[in-house]
């Protein structure tokens, strides 16, 4: 399986593409509920805020709103809205991802959604499994250290952690890895 | 608490807005052109006996009249009364104290005042129900102002107001806080337009304020402290009601107010009230029988006093209190303080209160009076299943959606509706939203609750068939007329073909207040119900395939109705324009969704309609044509 990431991430880093780093070269879409000829008349109410980490297959889409219906009056809504972000806020659907470390026996677990930012992330990395990440920075990765923590996005490529913004990042990944030794050097000099 | 309460809208438990108004007849302007003004009576008084020293005969009978027609107090006896002949009529309308206006433009301001010109009391209705769901657009009307400005002069002595679905200004309160001097009740139940400085003139000038209830209305917070204006010392106040008012609250102000209130028995706090800050206020009024809680939480973190606040002692020394409402950020944690009131209390309102399902059951397992509760469907169908278990006595529910979506997983469904059919055999009222139904259970519930008058579900997805058969909700709702005999509201949903309809129109002989939404296959569907409910009052309608046919078939029953309301169904312009040419007393309507534009010559988006003995208003916003 490691050979396979390998080759991925060889084929990876010589492929050209498009677009920002970060972002797929397929592109995002979003299913449309089905439109009933009324949808069209209707403008939409408040939409509800599902997500707002803008994440497609976060959340199924509901149908456009149509006014006034289901017929609650807009304190109410807006009362009750209210109460389901708050909630939200606290039990916010939550991002396991498995985490693995090169050389260690077994694989950990971790909760994205607990995490503001890439710096909380690294504190619990490091502290998981004792070791040091080293500074990030745009240019050369993560430099100072052997290790290089990596991400498997919903494509399947393996990135380096840290280029794209947290946002972008916790909806996309799927699992985490460190990476070590040469391997990680190998990523960091390529870049 | 009596039973008599629950059908005075006006002395509603919590929103008023949202009970059923129809058990007040309908106001008819007489339909009969009106009679002369009544003769010069300056000298009567009430008690006419000691005034006139040599009655003629018809005097003395006249002087006889209006004793006994004090007795009547009912509106429909009171109409009866005024059409057996002209001196009944002018009696009747001396002595009548309590005038009701079911929608503000069927009559003008000054016909009312002088027919009757002895009026303590006066009900207003302005805005159609749908205009709630933003189905109307802004600046419809239903003004305050002209109603005011001519009482103002008229009735000097005049008391108590509610009003529903009126836009007020601040002007009219100052106006009406400066013209009545005598006044004592203010009831504004869906109001809007008016700011705190309108009700700092009500609390500063009506010093005999006995009633400020702004139940579900919007006030807008222009920087004036409102509850700091009212006057020093002892106040006349037995009920103030905020609990919908989004202003922050001057809270010493307020406990002030409270503690120099000795009558105050109705209390509804808005939510910017802490439960620290209610049982401060809580600890001062232990007589209170009507209570809103606020918020039943806090936002800051702790406050180390806070613990050491017993709460629940505080509650269970409020002996009298029957009705519970509020809990706008609940808490849970602080709910087991009010287990030792749950066995008083008359009716609960936890709308507003997002709590889980061992929570709700923890607390309602100890409510076995309740005849009234308002649940939000977190509490999902195991709650209900807990509430048919101990409430036994339930009159009225009502489950509002949490997530008031189509399309999504809901927690309460046929299961629910099964269980409290079951468990609650006496109900008279319900409302329930929920994902999905089954006929099976809306028949049950026609089966297990005959004493139902008001039954309105609302299934949240359009065209939603019963769940396991995939049929249509007509069989249920079929079953709603035939078998609750005492029926007079319904709202129907899901999906519906015009069988539906005929079940309507066969069985539902004393429907008065009709909802129906994305309904229905063709014009024969409305025409069952005109042709067939001759009780019909107000009838309100969206996105359904009705057509100038069926609007037609209607016209030997409009002048019989409060009002009808079509929006997006499939009525034209011409349609429209002969029921306003067949009928010349009724006020027909058209309003359009586009704002700018001349109407589109066709189509119709909304239709309003109903009987007026003033003709078409002089305050139409462009969006309204009149026909």
């Amino acid at each position: 399986m490691d050979m396979l990431c390998h080759r991925n991430i060889d084929l990876e880093a010589t492929e050209l593409r498009l677009g920002l780093p970060g972002t797929s070269e397929r592109p995002i879409t979003t299913p449309r509920g089905n439109k009933r000829p009324l949808d069209d008349f209707m403008e939409g109410s408040s939409t509800e805020d599902g997500d707002h980490l803008e994440c497609p297959s976060a959340a199924p889409p509901s149908k456009a709103q149509i006014v006034g219906w289901p017929p609650i009056r807009s304190y109410r809504k807006n009362s009750l809205q209210q109460k389901k972000l708050g909630n939200q806020a606290e039990t916010t659907t939550r991002v396991y991802v498995k985490v693995s470390m090169d050389g260690a026996p077994y694989l950990r677990k971790m909760d994205l959604s607990i995490y503001k930012g890439y710096r909380q992330l690294l504190i619990a990395l490091e502290d998981m499994f004792k070791f040091t990440i080293g500074e990030y920075s745009e240019r050369e990765g993560y430099k100072g250290s052997e290790y290089a923590p990596t991400y498997e996005d919903k494509d399947g490529d393996w990135m380096l952690v840290g280029d794209v913004p947290w946002e972008m990042f916790a909806c996309s990944c799927k699992r985490l890895r460190i990476m070590k030794g040469s391997e990680a050097r190998g990523l960091t000099c390529c870049l | 608490m009596s039973e008599n309460d629950r059908h005075h809208p006006q002395q509603n438990h919590f929103c008023p807005a949202e009970t059923m108004s129809e058990d007040e007849d309908p106001c008819r302007p007489s339909p009969p052109p009106p009679p002369p003004p009544p003769e010069p009576v300056s000298k009567k008084t009430r008690n006419c006996a000691a005034v006139h020293p040599s009655p003629h005969s018809d005097r003395v009978l006249e002087i006889v009249l209006e004793h006994v027609l004090q007795f009547l107090t009912v509106r429909r006896d009171r109409n009866a009364a005024s059409l057996v002949c002209k001196s009944w009529y002018r009696t009747e309308a001396l002595t009548r104290s309590d005038v009701f206006i079911g929608n503000c433009y069927s009559v003008s301001p000054a016909r009312v005042t002088t027919r009757f010109p002895r009026v303590r009391s006066v009900v207003i209705k302005g805005r159609p129900r749908f205009a709630d769901f933003n189905l109307m657009p802004q600046n419809w009307g239903a003004h305050f102002g002209p109603w005011v400005a001519t009482m103002g002069k008229a009735y000097p002595l005049l008391e108590r107001v509610y009003l529903k679905r009126m836009s007020l200004t601040d002007r009219d309160l100052c106006l009406l806080a400066d013209s009545f001097t005598k006044f004592k009740d203010l009831v504004l139940v869906c109001c809007e337009g008016f700011g705190t400085s309108g009700l700092a003139a009500v609390a500063s000038k009506c010093r005999q304020l006995r009633v400020l209830d702004l139940s579900d209305t919007e006030v807008l917070y222009d920087g004036v402290d409102w509850i700091s204006c009212f006057p020093e010392g002892e106040t006349c106040l037995e009920s103030l009601i905020f609990d919908c008012v989004e202003c922050p609250i001057n809270f010493e102000a307020l406990e002030s107010l409270v503690v120099r209130s000795p009558a105050l028995k109705k209390l509804r706090l808005n939510r910017e009230v802490s439960i620290g800050q209610l049982y401060r206020l809580v600890v001062r009024a232990p007589s209170l029988t009507h209570l809103g809680t606020g918020a039943f939480g806090h936002p800051e973190p702790q406050d180390p006093n806070d613990q050491e606040m017993d709460y629940g002692s505080a509650f269970s020394a409020c002996k009298s209190l029957v009705c519970l409402s509020g809990f706008r950020e609940v808490m849970p944690e602080y709910l087991p303080a009010i287990h030792s009131i749950c066995t008083n209390l008359m009716s609960l309102n936890l709308s507003y209160a997002n709590i889980g399902v061992e929570q709700f059951k923890l607390l309602i397992q100890h409510c076995c009076r309740l005849q009234v509760l308002w649940v939000l469907d977190s509490v999902c169908d195991e709650g209900l299943q807990a509430v048919a278990a101990t409430c036994r006595d339930l009159r009225e529910l009502r489950v509002f959606p949490l997530n008031a979506q189509e399309d999504v997983e809901g927690p309460v469904s046929e299961v629910g509706l099964q269980a409290i059919s079951e468990g609650c055999p006496k109900l008279e009222s319900i409302l329930y939203f929920c994902q999905r139904m089954t006929n099976a259970a809306v028949v049950a519930m026609s089966n297990n609750c005959p004493d139902l008058v008001v039954f309105r579900l609302c299934i949240m997805g359009r065209h939603q068939p019963d769940h396991i058969t995939g049929a249509p909700m007509d069989e249920g709702f079929g079953a709603i007329v035939m078998n609750c005999k005492k029926l007079t509201r319904l709202a129907i949903s899901g999906l519906l073909t015009d069988r539906a309809f005929a079940y309507i129109g066969r069985y539902g002989k004393l429907v008065r207040t009709l909802s129906v939404a994305f309904a229905g296959d063709s014009d024969t569907g409305l025409k069952y119900v005109l042709e067939g409910c001759p009780k019909l009052q107000k009838l309100e309608i969206r996105d359904s395939p009705f057509g100038d046919a069926a609007l037609l078939s209607g016209l030997h029953h409009y002048y019989n109705m409060r009002f009808l309301w079509m929006s997006t169904c499939q009525l034209s312009q011409r349609g429209c324009e002969e029921v306003a040419r067949a009928l010349p007393r009724l006020a027909v309507e058209l309003l359009s969704y586009e704002e700018n534009e001349e109407m589109d010559n066709e189509t119709v988006d909304v239709l309003y309609m109903y009987r007026s003995l003033q003709g078409p208003r002089d305050d139409a916003p462009q969006f309204v044509r009149i026909l």
